[in-house]
Protein backbone atom coordinates (compact mmCIF):
# COMPACT_ATOMS: atom_id res chain seq x y z
CA UNK A 1 0.00 0.00 0.00
CA UNK A 2 2.73 2.38 1.20
CA UNK A 3 4.64 1.18 -2.62
CA UNK A 4 1.69 4.05 -4.49
CA UNK A 5 2.36 8.26 -3.93
CA UNK A 6 -1.58 8.34 -3.77
CA UNK A 7 -1.51 6.48 -0.69
CA UNK A 8 1.45 8.52 1.05
CA UNK A 9 -0.18 11.58 0.01
CA UNK A 10 -3.98 10.15 1.38
CA UNK A 11 -2.32 9.08 4.42
CA UNK A 12 -0.76 12.15 5.25
CA UNK A 13 -3.31 14.17 4.44
CA UNK A 14 -5.76 12.30 6.26
CA UNK A 15 -2.91 12.14 9.53
CA UNK A 16 -3.50 16.13 9.08
CA UNK A 17 -7.14 16.36 9.17
CA UNK A 18 -7.43 13.56 11.64
CA UNK A 19 -5.98 15.54 14.38
CA UNK A 20 -6.57 19.06 13.37
CA UNK A 21 -10.98 18.02 12.75
CA UNK A 22 -10.82 16.52 16.74
CA UNK A 23 -9.25 19.55 17.86
CA UNK A 24 -11.17 21.95 16.75
CA UNK A 25 -14.10 20.41 17.12
CA UNK A 26 -13.56 19.79 20.72
CA UNK A 27 -14.23 23.26 22.48
CA UNK A 28 -17.92 22.91 20.07
CA UNK A 29 -18.45 19.69 21.72
CA UNK A 30 -18.18 20.87 24.71
CA UNK A 31 -19.99 23.87 24.20
CA UNK A 32 -22.91 22.21 22.87
CA UNK A 33 -22.17 23.40 19.13
CA UNK A 34 -21.78 19.75 17.63
CA UNK A 35 -23.55 21.05 14.50
CA UNK A 36 -21.39 24.00 13.82
CA UNK A 37 -19.18 22.13 11.69
CA UNK A 38 -22.17 20.75 9.40
CA UNK A 39 -23.42 24.01 9.07
CA UNK A 40 -20.47 26.06 8.04
CA UNK A 41 -19.81 22.47 5.94
CA UNK A 42 -22.69 23.46 4.11
CA UNK A 43 -22.02 27.06 3.90
CA UNK A 44 -18.45 25.64 2.63
CA UNK A 45 -20.75 24.01 -0.49
CA UNK A 46 -22.01 27.61 -1.63
CA UNK A 47 -17.90 28.35 -1.98
CA UNK A 48 -17.04 25.24 -3.87
CA UNK A 49 -20.27 25.95 -6.44
CA UNK A 50 -18.84 29.50 -6.47
CA UNK A 51 -15.40 28.58 -6.78
CA UNK A 52 -16.49 25.66 -10.14
CA UNK A 53 -18.78 28.82 -11.62
CA UNK A 54 -15.71 31.44 -11.57
CA UNK A 55 -13.20 28.87 -12.33
CA UNK A 56 -11.19 29.61 -9.31
CA UNK A 57 -9.70 26.76 -7.06
CA UNK A 58 -12.93 25.52 -5.12
CA UNK A 59 -11.08 24.82 -2.03
CA UNK A 60 -9.94 28.42 -1.78
CA UNK A 61 -13.57 29.75 -2.78
CA UNK A 62 -14.24 27.58 0.06
CA UNK A 63 -12.67 28.54 2.59
CA UNK A 64 -13.21 32.03 2.25
CA UNK A 65 -17.59 30.77 2.56
CA UNK A 66 -16.61 28.95 5.44
CA UNK A 67 -15.03 32.36 7.00
CA UNK A 68 -17.74 34.28 6.21
CA UNK A 69 -20.56 31.98 7.27
CA UNK A 70 -18.44 30.91 11.15
CA UNK A 71 -18.17 35.09 11.32
CA UNK A 72 -22.03 35.21 9.85
CA UNK A 73 -23.13 32.82 12.88
CA UNK A 74 -21.55 34.87 15.45
CA UNK A 75 -22.30 37.96 14.41
CA UNK A 76 -26.00 37.01 14.12
CA UNK A 77 -25.88 35.15 18.00
CA UNK A 78 -23.85 37.96 19.43
CA UNK A 79 -25.47 41.14 17.77
CA UNK A 80 -28.44 39.80 16.04
CA UNK A 81 -30.40 38.74 19.35
CA UNK A 82 -31.08 35.65 17.63
CA UNK A 83 -30.45 32.07 19.17
CA UNK A 84 -27.70 29.64 18.81
CA UNK A 85 -29.77 27.44 16.75
CA UNK A 86 -31.62 30.15 14.86
CA UNK A 87 -28.64 31.19 13.66
CA UNK A 88 -26.93 28.10 12.53
CA UNK A 89 -30.04 27.27 10.91
CA UNK A 90 -30.21 30.61 8.80
CA UNK A 91 -26.52 30.32 7.45
CA UNK A 92 -26.63 26.75 7.43
CA UNK A 93 -30.24 26.61 5.02
CA UNK A 94 -28.99 29.91 3.37
CA UNK A 95 -25.67 28.40 2.13
CA UNK A 96 -26.93 25.25 0.57
CA UNK A 97 -29.57 27.32 -0.86
CA UNK A 98 -27.03 29.48 -2.76
CA UNK A 99 -24.76 26.19 -3.58
CA UNK A 100 -27.34 24.53 -5.08
CA UNK A 101 -28.36 27.51 -7.43
CA UNK A 102 -24.58 28.77 -8.37
CA UNK A 103 -24.23 24.71 -9.16
CA UNK A 104 -26.77 24.49 -10.95
CA UNK A 105 -25.72 28.13 -12.94
CA UNK A 106 -22.61 26.31 -13.90
CA UNK A 107 -24.33 23.09 -14.67
CA UNK A 108 -21.57 20.96 -12.69
CA UNK A 109 -24.46 18.34 -11.05
CA UNK A 110 -21.42 16.08 -11.81
CA UNK A 111 -18.84 13.92 -10.76
CA UNK A 112 -16.47 16.95 -9.74
CA UNK A 113 -19.10 18.32 -7.36
CA UNK A 114 -19.15 14.87 -6.06
CA UNK A 115 -15.58 14.76 -4.83
CA UNK A 116 -16.21 17.95 -2.66
CA UNK A 117 -20.04 16.30 -1.42
CA UNK A 118 -18.37 12.69 -0.19
CA UNK A 119 -14.00 13.44 -0.40
CA UNK A 120 -11.31 12.66 -2.67
CA UNK A 121 -8.50 11.78 -0.63
CA UNK A 122 -7.27 9.70 -2.98
CA UNK A 123 -6.56 12.42 -5.75
CA UNK A 124 -4.69 14.55 -2.95
CA UNK A 125 -1.44 15.84 -4.64
CA UNK A 126 1.46 17.02 -3.45
CA UNK A 127 0.60 21.05 -3.98
CA UNK A 128 -2.56 20.17 -1.89
CA UNK A 129 -0.73 18.33 1.29
CA UNK A 130 1.95 21.30 1.37
CA UNK A 131 -1.42 23.54 1.44
CA UNK A 132 -3.24 21.24 4.07
CA UNK A 133 -0.15 20.57 6.78
CA UNK A 134 0.48 24.35 6.27
CA UNK A 135 -3.30 25.52 7.34
CA UNK A 136 -3.43 22.37 9.27
CA UNK A 137 0.00 23.55 11.55
CA UNK A 138 -1.38 27.08 11.99
CA UNK A 139 -4.61 25.83 13.02
CA UNK A 140 -3.12 23.30 15.73
CA UNK A 141 -0.68 25.91 17.06
CA UNK A 142 -3.76 28.13 17.32
CA UNK A 143 -5.92 25.70 19.48
CA UNK A 144 -1.99 25.14 21.18
CA UNK A 145 -1.41 29.02 22.20
CA UNK A 146 -5.08 29.69 23.07
CA UNK A 147 -6.11 26.46 24.84
CA UNK A 148 -6.58 27.73 28.21
CA UNK A 149 -9.10 30.50 26.90
CA UNK A 150 -10.87 28.41 24.45
CA UNK A 151 -11.23 25.93 27.44
CA UNK A 152 -12.41 28.49 30.18
CA UNK A 153 -15.32 29.64 27.63
CA UNK A 154 -16.34 26.41 27.83
CA UNK A 155 -16.12 25.70 31.74
CA UNK A 156 -17.81 29.46 32.16
CA UNK A 157 -18.53 31.86 29.41
CA UNK A 158 -20.68 33.94 31.20
CA UNK A 159 -18.01 34.52 34.04
CA UNK A 160 -15.25 34.83 31.75
CA UNK A 161 -17.12 37.78 30.14
CA UNK A 162 -17.95 39.65 33.38
CA UNK A 163 -13.82 38.95 34.63
CA UNK A 164 -13.20 40.56 30.85
CA UNK A 165 -11.81 37.66 28.82
CA UNK A 166 -12.92 38.64 25.15
CA UNK A 167 -15.12 36.66 24.69
CA UNK A 168 -16.16 37.86 21.19
CA UNK A 169 -12.59 37.71 19.82
CA UNK A 170 -12.54 34.06 21.10
CA UNK A 171 -15.57 33.02 19.15
CA UNK A 172 -15.06 34.75 15.93
CA UNK A 173 -11.16 33.07 16.32
CA UNK A 174 -12.74 29.46 17.00
CA UNK A 175 -15.15 29.93 14.23
CA UNK A 176 -11.91 30.32 11.70
CA UNK A 177 -10.34 27.46 13.02
CA UNK A 178 -13.56 25.68 12.69
CA UNK A 179 -13.66 26.99 8.48
CA UNK A 180 -10.47 26.30 8.11
CA UNK A 181 -10.82 22.62 9.30
CA UNK A 182 -13.97 22.31 7.07
CA UNK A 183 -11.97 23.87 4.45
CA UNK A 184 -9.33 21.20 4.43
CA UNK A 185 -11.57 18.22 5.51
CA UNK A 186 -13.24 18.26 2.25
CA UNK A 187 -11.01 16.96 0.55
CA UNK A 188 -10.70 13.67 3.04
CA UNK A 189 -14.37 13.18 3.90
CA UNK A 190 -16.43 15.23 2.16
CA UNK A 191 -18.96 18.26 3.05
CA UNK A 192 -21.66 15.76 4.35
CA UNK A 193 -19.32 13.84 6.60
CA UNK A 194 -17.14 16.50 8.02
CA UNK A 195 -18.76 17.75 10.93
CA UNK A 196 -18.51 13.47 11.71
CA UNK A 197 -14.42 13.96 12.64
CA UNK A 198 -14.85 16.96 14.11
CA UNK A 199 -17.90 15.01 17.04
CA UNK A 200 -17.31 11.39 17.43
CA UNK A 201 -13.49 11.26 17.93
CA UNK A 202 -14.19 13.87 20.96
CA UNK A 203 -17.72 12.31 22.02
CA UNK A 204 -15.71 9.00 22.69
CA UNK A 205 -12.95 10.90 24.12
CA UNK A 206 -15.53 11.95 26.97
CA UNK A 207 -16.43 8.69 27.85
CA UNK A 208 -12.81 7.50 29.05
CA UNK A 209 -11.25 10.68 29.29
CA UNK A 210 -10.16 11.46 33.12
CA UNK A 211 -9.71 15.31 32.54
CA UNK A 212 -10.54 18.12 30.07
CA UNK A 213 -6.72 18.05 28.67
CA UNK A 214 -7.11 14.44 28.42
CA UNK A 215 -9.91 14.11 26.45
CA UNK A 216 -8.42 16.45 23.69
CA UNK A 217 -5.24 14.09 23.56
CA UNK A 218 -7.40 11.30 23.15
CA UNK A 219 -9.66 12.99 20.40
CA UNK A 220 -6.71 13.55 17.96
CA UNK A 221 -5.26 10.42 19.11
CA UNK A 222 -8.47 8.69 18.36
CA UNK A 223 -9.05 11.08 14.95
CA UNK A 224 -6.06 9.96 13.76
CA UNK A 225 -6.25 6.44 14.79
CA UNK A 226 -9.59 6.47 12.70
CA UNK A 227 -8.12 8.43 9.56
CA UNK A 228 -5.06 6.01 9.34
CA UNK A 229 -6.84 3.32 9.75
CA UNK A 230 -9.88 4.29 7.66
CA UNK A 231 -7.74 4.77 4.59
CA UNK A 232 -6.01 1.66 5.00
CA UNK A 233 -9.44 -0.33 5.39
CA UNK A 234 -10.82 1.45 2.25
CA UNK A 235 -7.55 0.33 0.61
CA UNK A 236 -7.51 -2.77 1.08
CA UNK A 237 -11.37 -3.58 1.05
CA UNK A 238 -12.18 -1.02 -2.02
CA UNK A 239 -14.51 0.95 0.00
CA UNK A 240 -14.84 5.03 0.11
CA UNK A 241 -12.21 6.36 2.22
CA UNK A 242 -14.29 9.03 3.58
CA UNK A 243 -17.22 7.04 5.05
CA UNK A 244 -14.53 4.07 5.92
CA UNK A 245 -13.15 6.58 8.09
CA UNK A 246 -16.14 8.06 9.89
CA UNK A 247 -17.49 4.12 10.24
CA UNK A 248 -13.85 3.91 11.83
CA UNK A 249 -14.65 6.34 13.95
CA UNK A 250 -18.33 6.15 14.97
CA UNK A 251 -17.10 2.19 16.03
CA UNK A 252 -14.26 3.62 18.34
CA UNK A 253 -17.23 5.58 19.90
CA UNK A 254 -19.25 2.52 20.34
CA UNK A 255 -16.30 0.92 22.00
CA UNK A 256 -15.58 3.81 24.08
CA UNK A 257 -19.02 3.83 25.27
CA UNK A 258 -19.11 0.38 26.31
CA UNK A 259 -16.30 0.51 28.35
CA UNK A 260 -17.18 3.57 30.25
CA UNK A 261 -20.64 1.38 31.03
CA UNK A 262 -18.84 -1.45 31.67
CA UNK A 263 -16.33 0.87 34.11
CA UNK A 264 -19.79 2.36 35.47
CA UNK A 265 -18.91 6.22 34.77
CA UNK B 1 -15.17 53.83 53.33
CA UNK B 2 -14.78 53.31 49.48
CA UNK B 3 -17.96 52.04 47.58
CA UNK B 4 -17.55 48.88 45.44
CA UNK B 5 -21.72 49.09 43.89
CA UNK B 6 -23.27 52.13 43.42
CA UNK B 7 -26.95 52.68 41.56
CA UNK B 8 -28.31 55.60 41.71
CA UNK B 9 -32.22 55.87 40.68
CA UNK B 10 -31.64 53.04 38.09
CA UNK B 11 -34.96 52.19 35.75
CA UNK B 12 -34.31 49.74 33.72
CA UNK B 13 -36.14 47.50 31.01
CA UNK B 14 -34.88 44.88 28.03
CA UNK B 15 -38.06 46.59 25.77
CA UNK B 16 -38.82 50.34 25.83
CA UNK B 17 -42.12 51.08 27.76
CA UNK B 18 -40.69 47.34 30.25
CA UNK B 19 -39.67 48.27 33.48
CA UNK B 20 -37.68 45.78 34.70
CA UNK B 21 -36.64 47.59 37.23
CA UNK B 22 -37.80 51.10 38.66
CA UNK B 23 -35.74 53.79 40.61
CA UNK B 24 -33.25 51.42 42.25
CA UNK B 25 -31.43 52.99 44.95
CA UNK B 26 -28.54 50.92 46.36
CA UNK B 27 -24.71 51.35 47.75
CA UNK B 28 -22.75 48.51 48.67
CA UNK B 29 -19.20 49.50 50.76
CA UNK B 30 -15.94 47.59 49.78
CA UNK B 31 -16.22 45.14 52.28
CA UNK B 32 -19.49 44.64 52.74
CA UNK B 33 -21.51 40.91 52.91
CA UNK B 34 -25.07 41.61 51.69
CA UNK B 35 -27.88 39.46 50.65
CA UNK B 36 -29.83 40.56 48.10
CA UNK B 37 -33.57 38.78 47.77
CA UNK B 38 -36.80 38.65 46.07
CA UNK B 39 -38.97 36.63 44.26
CA UNK B 40 -38.77 35.27 40.79
CA UNK B 41 -39.15 37.55 38.40
CA UNK B 42 -38.33 40.66 40.80
CA UNK B 43 -35.85 41.63 39.22
CA UNK B 44 -32.98 40.14 41.15
CA UNK B 45 -30.50 39.01 37.97
CA UNK B 46 -31.16 41.87 35.88
CA UNK B 47 -30.34 44.12 39.08
CA UNK B 48 -27.14 41.58 39.04
CA UNK B 49 -26.17 42.14 34.97
CA UNK B 50 -26.69 46.00 35.87
CA UNK B 51 -24.31 46.11 38.69
CA UNK B 52 -21.92 43.79 36.92
CA UNK B 53 -21.82 46.10 33.61
CA UNK B 54 -23.74 43.58 31.34
CA UNK B 55 -27.29 46.10 30.91
CA UNK B 56 -27.32 49.32 30.37
CA UNK B 57 -29.48 51.56 32.78
CA UNK B 58 -32.26 53.59 30.78
CA UNK B 59 -32.66 55.73 33.66
CA UNK B 60 -30.40 56.53 36.44
CA UNK B 61 -26.45 55.17 36.80
CA UNK B 62 -24.70 52.31 37.69
CA UNK B 63 -21.13 52.29 38.78
CA UNK B 64 -18.29 50.12 39.81
CA UNK B 65 -15.76 51.24 42.26
CA UNK B 66 -16.49 54.69 41.39
CA UNK B 67 -16.52 54.35 37.51
CA UNK B 68 -19.31 53.38 34.79
CA UNK B 69 -20.47 49.77 35.28
CA UNK B 70 -20.94 49.17 31.56
CA UNK B 71 -17.36 50.31 31.03
CA UNK B 72 -15.41 49.80 34.10
CA UNK B 73 -11.54 49.14 33.24
CA UNK B 74 -10.29 46.55 36.03
CA UNK B 75 -12.95 43.71 35.39
CA UNK B 76 -10.56 41.34 36.57
CA UNK B 77 -11.47 42.06 40.20
CA UNK B 78 -14.72 41.15 39.40
CA UNK B 79 -16.15 37.32 40.70
CA UNK B 80 -19.10 36.11 38.88
CA UNK B 81 -21.30 32.59 39.95
CA UNK B 82 -23.72 33.14 37.50
CA UNK B 83 -26.95 31.06 38.15
CA UNK B 84 -27.15 27.62 37.49
CA UNK B 85 -23.65 27.54 36.83
CA UNK B 86 -22.36 24.10 35.38
CA UNK B 87 -20.22 22.26 32.57
CA UNK B 88 -22.00 22.89 29.21
CA UNK B 89 -22.45 19.84 27.67
CA UNK B 90 -20.63 16.69 28.77
CA UNK B 91 -17.70 18.35 29.76
CA UNK B 92 -14.62 16.18 31.52
CA UNK B 93 -13.40 18.77 33.73
CA UNK B 94 -11.84 18.46 36.51
CA UNK B 95 -11.86 20.38 39.47
CA UNK B 96 -8.22 21.92 39.27
CA UNK B 97 -9.46 22.79 35.40
CA UNK B 98 -12.53 24.51 36.04
CA UNK B 99 -10.73 26.61 39.29
CA UNK B 100 -7.69 27.52 36.96
CA UNK B 101 -10.12 29.13 34.44
CA UNK B 102 -11.10 31.46 36.97
CA UNK B 103 -7.11 32.78 36.59
CA UNK B 104 -7.45 33.41 32.71
CA UNK B 105 -8.32 37.68 33.37
CA UNK B 106 -5.99 37.91 35.71
CA UNK B 107 -2.74 35.70 34.43
CA UNK B 108 -3.42 36.57 30.56
CA UNK B 109 -4.77 33.95 28.00
CA UNK B 110 -2.01 33.10 25.34
CA UNK B 111 0.27 29.83 26.85
CA UNK B 112 0.66 27.50 29.25
CA UNK B 113 -0.19 28.82 32.67
CA UNK B 114 2.53 30.20 34.87
CA UNK B 115 3.33 28.85 38.66
CA UNK B 116 2.14 31.51 40.83
CA UNK B 117 -1.40 31.31 39.03
CA UNK B 118 -1.30 27.52 39.48
CA UNK B 119 -0.27 28.44 43.22
CA UNK B 120 -3.21 30.91 43.29
CA UNK B 121 -5.62 27.82 42.21
CA UNK B 122 -4.34 25.33 44.38
CA UNK B 123 -4.90 27.53 47.75
CA UNK B 124 -8.49 28.77 46.29
CA UNK B 125 -9.01 25.11 45.79
CA UNK B 126 -7.97 24.60 49.46
CA UNK B 127 -10.19 27.39 50.82
CA UNK B 128 -13.11 26.16 50.04
CA UNK B 129 -12.96 22.64 51.10
CA UNK B 130 -11.82 20.52 47.82
CA UNK B 131 -8.22 19.84 48.37
CA UNK B 132 -8.92 16.14 48.35
CA UNK B 133 -11.26 16.40 45.59
CA UNK B 134 -8.97 18.38 43.25
CA UNK B 135 -8.50 16.30 40.43
CA UNK B 136 -11.84 14.39 40.51
CA UNK B 137 -13.80 15.36 37.44
CA UNK B 138 -17.03 17.89 38.17
CA UNK B 139 -19.65 15.18 36.84
CA UNK B 140 -18.68 13.04 40.03
CA UNK B 141 -19.49 15.61 42.18
CA UNK B 142 -22.68 16.75 43.98
CA UNK B 143 -24.12 20.07 43.17
CA UNK B 144 -23.00 21.54 46.50
CA UNK B 145 -19.29 20.67 45.69
CA UNK B 146 -19.82 21.86 42.35
CA UNK B 147 -20.79 24.84 43.54
CA UNK B 148 -18.01 25.08 45.71
CA UNK B 149 -15.67 24.25 43.02
CA UNK B 150 -17.27 27.42 41.34
CA UNK B 151 -16.72 29.41 43.82
CA UNK B 152 -13.30 28.27 44.20
CA UNK B 153 -13.12 29.53 40.26
CA UNK B 154 -14.17 33.22 41.04
CA UNK B 155 -11.53 33.46 44.25
CA UNK B 156 -9.07 32.69 41.76
CA UNK B 157 -9.66 35.75 40.06
CA UNK B 158 -8.61 37.16 43.57
CA UNK B 159 -11.51 39.45 43.43
CA UNK B 160 -12.58 42.53 44.84
CA UNK B 161 -16.41 42.10 44.11
CA UNK B 162 -17.74 38.23 44.12
CA UNK B 163 -21.47 38.29 43.04
CA UNK B 164 -23.04 34.95 43.38
CA UNK B 165 -26.25 34.54 41.76
CA UNK B 166 -28.75 31.68 43.03
CA UNK B 167 -25.64 29.98 44.27
CA UNK B 168 -27.68 27.47 45.90
CA UNK B 169 -30.49 26.04 43.39
CA UNK B 170 -30.11 22.84 43.26
CA UNK B 171 -28.45 22.15 46.55
CA UNK B 172 -29.90 19.71 49.38
CA UNK B 173 -30.45 21.51 52.57
CA UNK B 174 -27.09 20.29 54.89
CA UNK B 175 -24.94 21.89 51.63
CA UNK B 176 -27.11 25.01 51.97
CA UNK B 177 -25.83 25.09 55.40
CA UNK B 178 -21.94 24.37 54.81
CA UNK B 179 -22.31 27.06 51.87
CA UNK B 180 -23.40 29.51 53.81
CA UNK B 181 -20.95 29.34 56.06
CA UNK B 182 -17.70 28.68 53.69
CA UNK B 183 -19.05 32.31 52.38
CA UNK B 184 -19.25 34.03 55.95
CA UNK B 185 -15.78 32.11 56.48
CA UNK B 186 -14.25 33.45 53.13
CA UNK B 187 -15.60 36.94 53.59
CA UNK B 188 -14.02 37.10 57.56
CA UNK B 189 -10.09 35.93 55.64
CA UNK B 190 -10.43 37.62 52.48
CA UNK B 191 -12.50 40.50 53.19
CA UNK B 192 -13.81 40.44 50.00
CA UNK B 193 -17.19 42.36 49.06
CA UNK B 194 -19.78 39.69 48.52
CA UNK B 195 -23.16 40.17 46.83
CA UNK B 196 -25.54 36.85 47.74
CA UNK B 197 -28.71 36.94 45.80
CA UNK B 198 -31.03 34.63 46.24
CA UNK B 199 -34.98 33.95 45.99
CA UNK B 200 -35.12 33.66 50.17
CA UNK B 201 -32.31 34.51 52.43
CA UNK B 202 -32.05 30.58 53.67
CA UNK B 203 -28.84 29.94 55.64
CA UNK B 204 -26.97 33.22 54.74
CA UNK B 205 -29.13 35.05 57.08
CA UNK B 206 -27.21 34.73 59.83
CA UNK B 207 -24.12 35.92 58.37
CA UNK B 208 -24.98 38.94 56.56
CA UNK B 209 -24.60 42.82 57.44
CA UNK B 210 -27.32 44.20 55.64
CA UNK B 211 -30.60 42.31 53.54
CA UNK B 212 -31.84 43.58 50.68
CA UNK B 213 -35.60 43.23 49.10
CA UNK B 214 -36.02 43.82 45.32
CA UNK B 215 -39.21 43.56 44.04
CA UNK B 216 -38.39 45.78 40.57
CA UNK B 217 -37.60 48.62 43.38
CA UNK B 218 -36.33 48.29 46.71
CA UNK B 219 -38.38 47.32 49.30
CA UNK B 220 -36.33 46.74 52.23
CA UNK B 221 -32.54 47.78 53.02
CA UNK B 222 -31.40 47.07 56.45
CA UNK B 223 -29.62 45.17 58.77
CA UNK B 224 -31.13 41.53 59.73
CA UNK B 225 -32.45 41.87 63.26
CA UNK B 226 -34.44 45.17 61.36
CA UNK B 227 -36.57 42.96 59.06
CA UNK B 228 -40.07 42.67 59.70
CA UNK B 229 -41.21 39.03 59.90
CA UNK B 230 -43.38 39.65 56.94
CA UNK B 231 -40.68 39.64 54.90
CA UNK B 232 -38.71 36.43 55.90
CA UNK B 233 -39.89 34.32 53.16
CA UNK B 234 -39.14 37.07 50.19
CA UNK B 235 -40.57 35.03 47.94
CA UNK B 236 -43.72 34.99 48.76
CA UNK B 237 -46.23 38.04 48.08
CA UNK B 238 -46.73 40.57 50.57
CA UNK B 239 -48.15 43.29 48.75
Amino acid sequence: MLDHEFMQLALAAGAVVGVLAPAVGFFLVQRGQSLIGDGIGHVAFAGVAAGILLDVAPVLTALAAAVIGAILVELLQAYGGTAGDQALALVFYTGIALGVVLVSTAGAMNANLFQYLFGSILTVTRHDLVLIAALGAVGLATVGVLYRPFAGVVIDEEGARVAGVPIGVLNVVLGGLVAVTVALSMRVVGILLVAALMVLPVSAAGKIAWSMRSALVLSTGIGLASALAGLTISYYADLPPGGTIVLVAAGVYLTCLIASAVRGT
Amino acid sequence: MSIAVELADVTFGYRPGQRVLEHVTLRIAEGEFVALAGPNGGGKTTLVRVVLGLERPSEGHALLFGEPAHRFSRRRVLGYLAQRSELGGDAPATVREVVSAGRLAAGGLIGPMRRRDRAIASDAIERVGLGASADAQMRTLSGGMQQRAFIAKALAGQPALLVLDEPTTGVDAESQESLAGLLDRLHSELGVTILYVSHEFGAVERFVQRLVLVRRTIVFDGAPDELPGVWHDPSHSHA
